[in-house]
């Protein structure tokens, strides 16, 4: 019953997402407002569908109906609950489910909130976000859909992978997406732009808050995944250059330029037609992904089961989009004004640079993930870490130089001399810093010293910032404390997000650095040292879990902070017939004791690979103090309301000429 | 903004959709390689352990055999591994380049997931790999008896491609030699 409730809610999903894109764009082409309001309104039933489509596809999950096929696919009546909640999305076509999901509450909320946007702009906003509802729930519907019986139905399941019955899948792919999908709502309010040859303040104040959230959702969602990674792959890798890695990383790469174009588009009211194609750019790479991890253009160890039908199908979808957009924005962007001036040495300019580098890193992991396909066909073959080592790194540093410099120029014109002279503090500390690490560690360390001060000088650099702006050491009518309390928001927000830039910095450089691993047959009561650690295996003992029978070795790791004991588990699933390993993570300021077992041999004996990872819990740290950076900045209130000031005499600016 | 400069995204994403279009119905196994009933190219590479034995061009000849090319840095790799340790503990002779690769690493590599290699070398610079016409990791180039390519393999080897043309190829060139 459920499944078919599921079906008819995702059919009439459908029919109402293509009423309410003409009803939106008709509506907002004659200025009907009774169109415009069944637009809205649309929005929400949308909303309540696919909703409804989704929830019943979680009720046949949790209640194990295996006559649904894509629950016999990837649930088992041994799989805990909330696994069998999580499976929702754990496939290919549930997956679908909730991007659309998330789509139709990006559009509800627009509906909801967008009251005091100007009723045309909010209208095509919502069409744009419509029409790809609609192509999405087409997709669903004609290639995926997830509600396809099977008769007879099996007696029980088969099991979701193993790998995927995590916390991390819970809780991973849905924040993700919300980062993903959150930039339609970009990309929607460029095509508003572009339909109407114009860019208003309102267009302006509107679009930052929701790149803003998009790119926090997407921050937290990467970071998520690669500590998902890193704790369960077995070996404390957290990055892999992977093909689905990388297209979570382009849209983030972008999406990092597009908030930072959008500020200086919000304050100043340049650099417009580069924001709208930024917008533009930012989905396209969303899409892409959702191309790429479906489409068996490329093979990756986490790519969902692959069909070449519907990676055309996606491939229309993204020509139809993006090249529509592109093409609109070849034929409008000449017409429209490109703003306010400014000089080369200004903030304006900063931020213009650091867009050009973003969106050379990208390009550069693009071409890097589609290498295989340019070079006329070698599925599976990957360019891999080399390849990253000689193209991105060396593009990211200057850019990560940069940084500290960006918040000290002043709008519109500013001098070099001067910035540098207020960043003096930061650049002799890290050149200090520098010598005296090199001349600690030698020369031949002197690369893995400068990854870690350029880290430092990030925060150095955000803590600079703040003081210049609190003017230490200067006469002012205020006092410190009222000038502390009175920092606007935004500014601590971009402070917590250059130094957590700075923490991610520290922990990449020091872990790829420094680590040490040792790979060892253990004996319970044998122990062996690790980086200045004493490593002792007590006992192995078999255990029983809910799916999964697993060995489980207790070691206890004698450091000069204490002593603790971790737990390591190399698990069985007899229904899926794989192994899997948990490894035990002994987590500290300083680094990571990082423990994986593997087979038992006949004498009783172990196989323990164990890692020491200096400060590898910095990467995931930073970007948590950039997320929160990222919300601090959205919760201030002129962010939230935007309340018409600054970017008033935007008004006309940008007009069509 | 100039229009020739607005039309440039436009141009560009259009090209990029039809690569991507081809891509979709393409045979990726099917790839020319110039390399093809030619002898390999003569090359000497240090092993990836101090006391292990390098690889050298010379090496890969007297009977058909295989040889791999992977980095421990590549994740196909992994994912072929285990295909390769079977093969080899069936016989099959297997030599390995590791490709782009510090020895140290792809020696550790090689101590963590076992070792299907007959010999392995060390190719630090890429500098074999430009020789040998690589484009990416993991690839495989059937070797006969008499040091000649008779196929490379893009991509790694899974069930179907060694059960319906690396097996048969093998076969083939046993009873040539």
């Amino acid at each position: 019953m459920a499944a078919e409730i599921g079906q008819y809610s995702l059919i009439l999903a459908f029919l109402i997402a293509l009423v309410e894109t003409a009803a939106c764009l008709v509506g907002a082409g004659r200025r009907d407002r009774a169109l415009m309001a069944l637009g809205r309104a649309a929005a929400f039933l949308q909303l309540a569908f696919v909703g409804t489509a989704f929830l019943a596809l979680a009720f046949c999950y949790l209640n194990n109906d295996f006559s649904v096929a894509l629950v016999a696919e990837h649930s088992n009546t041994t799989q805990p609950a909330i696994y069998r909640f999580a499976a929702t999305w754990g496939s290919h076509e549930g997956s679908m489910l909730l991007w659309v999901l998330i789509l139709s509450l990006y559009s509800a909320a627009l509906a909801f909130f967008g009251t005091r946007l100007r009723e045309t702009l909010q209208a095509r906003v919502l069409g744009v976000q419509s029409f790809v509802a609609s192509a999405f729930l087409g997709f669903s519907l004609f290639t995926s859909n997830p509600f396809i019986r099977l008769d007879p139905p099996p007696i029980d399941g088969a099991e979701l992978n193993p790998l995927l019955q995590d916390p991390g899948l819970v809780f991973h792919p849905p924040v993700l997406y919300l980062g993903y999908v959150g930039f339609s709502m970009a990309f929607a309010f460029a095509i508003a732009a572009l339909i109407e040859g114009r860019v208003d303040a309102g267009w302006a104040r509107w679009i930052r808050p929701w790149v803003l959230g998009s790119w926090i959702f997407l921050t937290i969602g990467i970071a998520a995944g690669s500590w998902w990674a890193y704790y369960t792959l077995g070996w404390g890798g957290w990055w892999f250059w992977d093909p689905v890695e990388n297209v979570s990383l382009m849209p983030w790469l972008m999406g990092t330029a597009l908030l930072h174009s959008s500020l200086v588009l919000e304050r100043r009211g340049a650099l417009v037609s580069w924001t709208i194609l930024l917008a533009i750019l930012t989905f396209s790479l969303s899409l892409v992904g959702t191309f790429l991890v479906r489409s068996g253009v490329i093979s990756s160890v986490h790519a969902f089961a692959v069909d070449p039908q519907r990676g055309v199908y996606i491939l229309a979808i993204i020509a139809v989009a993006t090249g529509t957009a592109l093409a609109m924005f070849a034929w409008r962007v000449p017409q429209m004004r490109s703003g306010a001036m400014f000089q080369a040495v200004s903030r304006e300019g900063g931020i213009t640079l650091n867009n050009l580098f973003l969106i050379v890193l990208t390009a550069t992991v693009f071409v890097g993930t589609f290498y295989s396909v340019f070079i006329r066909g070698g599925q599976g073959i990957s360019v891999g870490a080399p390849y990253y080592r000689l193209t991105f790194i060396p593009l990211a540093i200057p850019l990560l130089l940069l940084v500290s410099f960006g918040p000290m120029l002043n709008w519109k014109r500013s001098d070099a001399g001067e910035v540098i002279w207020r960043l003096r503090w930061a650049i002799a500390a890290a050149l200090f810093l520098l010598g005296i690490g090199t001349l600690i560690l030698g020369v031949s360390r002197a690369g893995a010293v400068a990854g870690i001060v350029l880290g430092l000088f990030l925060i150095f650099g955000a803590l600079a910032m703040l003081a210049s702006r609190w003017r230490i050491g200067k006469d002012s009518r205020t006092s410190f404390a009222q000038r502390v309390w009175s920092t606007p928001l935004p500014v601590w927000g971009l402070a917590l997000a250059h130094a957590g830039l700075g923490i991610t910095t520290i922990g990449i450089t020091a872990v790829t650095a420094f680590q040490t691993n040792k790979v060892i047959q253990m004996l319970p009561g044998q122990a062996v040292d690790l980086a200045g650690d004493r490593v002792t295996l007590d006992s192995v003992a078999t255990v029983q879990g809910p799916n999964y029978q697993a060995d489980r070795a207790f070691f206890n790791v004698e450091s000069s902070f204490g002593t603790r004991e971790l737990v390591s588990e190399r698990r069985f699933y007899p229904v899926s017939q794989t192994q899997m390993t948990k490894a035990g993570i002994g987590v500290g300021f300083f680094g990571n004791t990082y423990i994986s077992v593997g087979d038992r041999a006949n004498d009783g004996s172990i196989v323990v690979r164990m890692w020491d990872h200096p400060f590898v819990d910095w990467i995931w740290v930073g970007a948590m103090f950039m997320a929160f950076g990222g919300m601090i900045s959205l919760s201030d209130r002129r962010v939230r309301v935007g309340a018409a000031r600054k970017a008033e005499n935007l008004a006309g600016a940008a007009a069509l000429s | 903004m100039n229009r020739a400069l607005a039309l440039i995204p436009v141009g560009l994403f259009v090209a990029l959709i039809v690569t991507f279009y081809f891509a979709l119905g393409r045979d990726p196994t099917k790839i020319p390689s110039v390399l093809i009933n030619k002898p390999l190219p003569a090359f000497s590479l240090p092993g990836v352990e101090a006391g292990t034995p390098g690889l050298r061009s010379s090496d890969v000849r007297g009977q058909p055999m295989l040889l791999n090319v992977f980095g421990s840095w590549c994740i196909s790799c992994v994912q072929e591994h285990p295909m390769l340790m079977e093969l080899a503990h069936e016989g099959v002779v297997i030599d390995g380049i590791d490709w782009r690769d510090e020895a140290i690493d792809g020696a550790k590599w090689l101590n963590q997931n076992g070792n299907p290699y007959a010999r392995v070398g060390n190719d630090r610079t890429g500098r074999t790999g430009i020789d040998l016409g690589v484009t990416g990791a993991p690839e495989t180039f059937v070797v006969d008896a008499k040091g000649r390519v008779r196929y490379k393999q893009i991509g790694p080897i899974d069930a179907d491609t060694w059960n319906n043309t690396i097996a048969p190829l093998l076969r083939k060139l046993r009873s040539e030699s």
